[in-house]
């Protein structure tokens, strides 16, 4: 009953949608202003219905009803409540209904509360938004049924992947689609801006929001993402350049741009194509993205199941709504009036400059995720492309990034000169040169590129504050707290990603009950191994103590786990977190001596990593607040001054 | 009820070591004992990918023979090869499938490495209609 | 903007369309392919596997007739499919060598004496070493070699009946 009420509700939804996109097209060719007053609460209802169904498919998996298949196949009863709720999603179908629900809570969103938007645009990006949601409801409800009936209705089902069962990952999907579809609201708000030719600082703030919360869970998402396969996967790596982590940086790369391209735009209306082209890029990177981890085009480590029909689909609607985009940006953006001109050394030339670096690194990751594929299809030949690839390609773009990211703050709109700006960074320019001395001096087997880094990222980490600097800090924009603490929170995670490629060390061991392992100042006792049991494995323990230069004494217990219902082993990484890094153990398999393979590895400062992310996205919702909060003061004060007179 | 779960975790671990019941080859989960040795056959490993896994390097692999592969690597290395050397004579035999690192002299990839320095230039050569000292828009 | 270069965007897109609609028509295979086919098979020397049977070395293998040379494990399901061909083989004349991966003398013996033996000469590889001199990366493989141990043909999986022609006529071209 339940399920089919979900059904039911799905259908509704996807009826709504329909409308919203009729209403809007119709609408707007003939001018109808009744159209343009009904495609609001259209939307809303829309909204509404959807989230019903995603709840009903919710409840579904918190009953483990057996009888619907999707349940049968990806829940197990003996789930702990938790992943019994995050499966819902942690499968190809409930992933989907998933996606079209928070494109339709977007939608409603937007629907109620956008107001500072000319209408027809606001008409335009809700249709956009409708067609974009039609192709996947069509995918749901055509191939991908959710709540499709099992007969004979099973007494367990299969279970989740072990893999997925973990807090981290329970959560990662649902905020990457956040951001995804975050993004198909920025596409959204580009279409409609294309077709009604309104591209200018208006709706640049109203996109501006959206681009930005879609930003923050991306940067979240993807934080969470690394720091699961981190913990998880027990090789201590935290980033493989894998196709399926491509995917989901490509978006990201694309948003961080548009991101910096709609503030140019909405403060001095220019970079208009950019912008545009920008949005729609975005969104096509998460749509790529999606088709290519479920497609099983690309081998992957991170394996989702694949299936190439779902895939050919998915590849149908990204023909459909990339290529329409990308014709429309063709045919309208050259009728665009141009927006404002700046000089060089200006602070649009070092967005500029930011948006080009990005678009460029966005632009080798595709390429090299791509190319095996590419020279497979063209010669046969198979090709790995891999971290070393990328590490070098994108590096060295990525270092400029971050000192163009140092200097624009400090620049000032229009035009600037050099000079200036030399004077305004002479301090982080300093800080910057007596790290790489120092590093240069007191560091031994320092790649380039670390070395670079790390002296980069010390003075970035000053730079990052200098716009404070003589400030009246009550007087400062929310946002422009946002911005220093977002890159802060860049410069953090590069002294991580730098410290921990340079200065881990890592220790193999044979081990036997009683032996001590020692690496870097961190002294192991191996105790013994015991069996333990948790509520859906059992596994075999190391009982260690670590001790880190003479001070005090943990246990640690690295563990073999074993999942019955799914016949995986997975093994659960030991980790021990210092101010100035993480002690990772990881035990292996015993030999027949009684000897046990230990894996243990000292890695400074790797936390950084992802406490910068963490700073990035936090200092991203500053930023979404703080405007968020001044275009409410503005609107409130014209609104004022209009009753006044 | 200890040793009952022992006894269960040994039966349920017993299929996935089915592949093999023989230990893993000398070097494959055994530092050399040179440091510098040891850093240089690490960063290879961490180049070559493992034969049988979907995508991963044989650093990070548990199939048995990743840990083959890592002992060749390891074994060439303390003998006095270069990793170039280990590198070429794994490609001889399986192609530049099993390096991460594409070459750079290959007809089939040196796209990719140019292509940085391509698409920056054309980056550079898109962006230079944007900076005008302009008095007045055109 | 160049006129031109607003189109570029979907000119790019359609390429990548093209190639991806490509890939996803090609089958997907994890097959990766020996590069020593057509090369002189390296030199090697493997202890005997079991008593019954003499000890392999490269040398065996490139004593003027064309021979096949087999990579089995008795932990391998595969191999079990393809003994029936490889009996077939060696009554019809064929000489095949074999390389046991990864095992233990009383496996293979058991295995062999359950499904048959049709090798002359069977060495044992358990660190996999000789398997990557081969360019081999599983089992079961199988090898064609000329008479002067230049390796001829790679055949990936087991041997199945409508392979078995293919092989002997492989044998036949060697000569």
């Amino acid at each position: 009953m339940i399920a089919e009420t979900g059904l039911i509700a799905l259908w509704l939804a996807a009826a709504l949608t329909l409308l919203q996109f009729a209403l809007g097209a119709i609408g707007l060719r003939a001018e109808r202003d009744d159209y343009y007053a009904a495609i609001r609460p259209v939307a809303v209802a829309q909204g509404v219905f959807v989230t019903l169904s995603f709840v009903l498919l919710i409840w579904l998996f918190l009953r483990s009803d057996m009888s619907v298949k999707l349940v049968a196949m990806n829940s197990a009863s003996v789930k702990p409540l938790l992943y019994k709720f995050a499966g819902t999603w942690g499968n190809h179908e409930g992933s989907m209904l998933l996606w079209v629900t928070v494109m339709g809570l977007a939608g409603a969103f937007i629907a109620l509360f956008e107001r500072s938007l000319q209408k027809r645009t606001l008409v335009a990006t809700l249709a956009a938004q409708a067609f974009i949601s039609l192709g996947f409801y069509a995918f749901l409800l055509v191939s991908s049924n959710p709540f499709e009936r099992l007969f004979p209705v099973p007494a367990e089902g299969q279970g989740l992947n072990p893999l997925l069962q973990d807090p981290g990952l329970a959560f990662h999907p649902p905020t990457l689609y956040f951001g995804y579809v975050g993004l198909s609201v920025a596409f959204s708000f580009a279409v409609g801006a294309m077709i009604t030719r309104d591209v200018g600082p208006a709706f640049a703030k109203a996109m501006r929001p959206w681009v930005l919360g879609a930003w923050i869970f991306l940067t979240l998402g993807i934080t969470a993402g690394s720091y699961w396969a981190y913990y998880e996967l027990g090789w201590g790596g935290w980033w493989f350049w894998d196709p399926v982590e491509n995917a989901s940086l490509m978006p990201w790369l694309a948003a961080t741009a548009l991101l910096h391209s709609v503030t140019v735009l909405a403060t001095r209306d220019g970079l208009r194509a950019w912008t545009l082209m920008l949005a729609v890029v975005a969104f096509s990177m998460s749509m790529i993205g999606t088709f290519l981890v479920r497609s099983g085009i690309l081998t992957s480590v991170h394996a989702f199941a694949v299936d190439p029909e779902r895939g050919s689909f998915i590849l149908a609607l990204l023909a459909i709504y990339i290529g329409g985009a990308m014709a429309l940006f063709a045919l309208r953006v050259g009728t665009v009036k141009e927006g404002s001109r700046f000089e060089l050394v200006s602070r649009e030339g070092a967005l500029v400059a930011n948006n080009l670096l990005l678009s460029v690194i966005l632009a080798l990751v595709f390429i090299g995720t791509l190319y095996p594929l590419l020279v497979e299809a063209v010669t046969g030949e198979k090709l790995s492309v891999g971290p070393p690839y990328f590490n070098l390609a994108t590096g060295p773009l990525a270092l400029l990034l971050v000192a163009a990211m140092a200097a624009g703050p400090l620049l000032r709109w229009r035009r600037d000169n050099p000079k200036t700006l030399l004077n305004r960074i002479s301090i982080p320019l300093l800080v910057a040169a007596a790290s790489l001395f120092a590093l240069v001096i007191f560091t031994t087997s320092m790649s380039i590129l670390s070395l670079l880094g790390l002296a980069l990222a010390a003075g970035v980490a000053v730079a990052s504050f200098a716009p404070l600097w003589r400030r009246n800090l009550r007087r400062t924009p929310l946002h422009t707290y946002g911005m220093v603490l977002a890159h802060f929170g860049v410069a953090v995670a590069l002294v991580g990603m730098a410290s921990e490629s340079s200065f881990t060390e890592e220790r193999l061991v044979a081990a036997k009950p009683g032996d001590e392992i020692t690496v870097n100042k961190w002294k192991l006792q191996f105790g013994a191994i015991e069996p333990v049991a948790g509520p859906n494995w059992t596994a075999l323990e190391a009982r260690m103590t670590a001790q880190y230069g003479g001070g005090v004494l943990h246990e640690i217990t690295p563990q073999n786990r074993m999942f019955a219902a799914a016949q995986t082993q997975t093994s659960e990484a030991a980790l021990l977190t210092r101010w100035n890094g993480q002690l990772y153990v990881v035990l292996g398999d015993g030999d027949s001596e009684g000897r046990w393979q230990v894996r243990v590895w000292w890695k400074p400062f790797v936390p950084l990593i992802w406490y910068g992310g963490i700073l990035i996205a936090l200092g991203g919702l500053l930023a979404m607040i703080g405007r968020l909060r001044r275009g409410f003061q503005q609107r409130k004060q014209r609104e004022f001054a209009e009753a006044m007179l | 009820m200890r040793r009952f779960l022992a006894l269960l975790v040994l039966i349920l671990s017993a299929p996935v070591a089915a592949q093999t019941g023989l230990p893993p080859a000398p070097y494959a989960d055994r530092q050399l004992e040179d440091p510098q040795q040891e850093a240089v056959a690490s960063e290879l490993m961490e180049e070559l990918r493992c034969l049988k896994c979907q995508s991963q390097s044989i650093a990070d692999s548990n199939a048995p023979m990743a840990g083959d592969m890592r002992s060749q690597v390891r074994e060439r290395i303390a003998a006095g090869e270069t990793p170039e050397e280990v590198r070429s004579w794994l490609i001889e035999r399986y192609g530049n499938w099993v390096s991460y690192d594409p070459p750079i002299a290959s007809a089939v990839t040196w796209p990719l490495w140019i292509a940085p320095i391509v698409l920056l230039l054309a980056a550079l050569w898109l962006a230079r209609g944007r900076f005008r000292k302009r008095r007045g828009d055109e | 903007m160049n006129r031109w270069l607003l189109w570029l965007p979907l000119v790019l897109f359609g390429l990548f369309f093209g190639a991806v609609a490509i890939g996803l028509m090609m089958p997907k295979d994890n097959i990766i392919e020996s590069k020593m086919v057509g090369k002189k098979m390296p030199e090697f020397a493997l202890p005997a596997a079991i008593e019954q049977r003499p000890a392999l070395t490269s040398a065996d293998l490139s004593g003027g007739k064309p021979t096949l040379l087999n990579i089995f494990a008795s932990w391998c399901v595969p191999c079990i499919a393809e003994a029936p061909q490889l009996l077939e083989l060696q009554r019809a004349g064929v000489e095949i060598n074999a390389i046991a991966s990864r095992d233990t003398p009383e496996d293979i013996a058991n295995f062999l004496n359950r499904w048959g033996n049709p090798y002359t000469r069977i060495g044992t590889d358990t660190t996999s070493k000789v398997q990557l001199e081969l360019g081999s990366s599983g089992v079961p493989e199988t090898f064609v070699i000329d008479g002067n141990g230049v390796i001829v043909h790679q055949h990936i999986g087991d041997i199945r009946e409508e392979d078995v022609a293919m092989l002997i006529k492989l044998l036949e071209e060697a000569r």
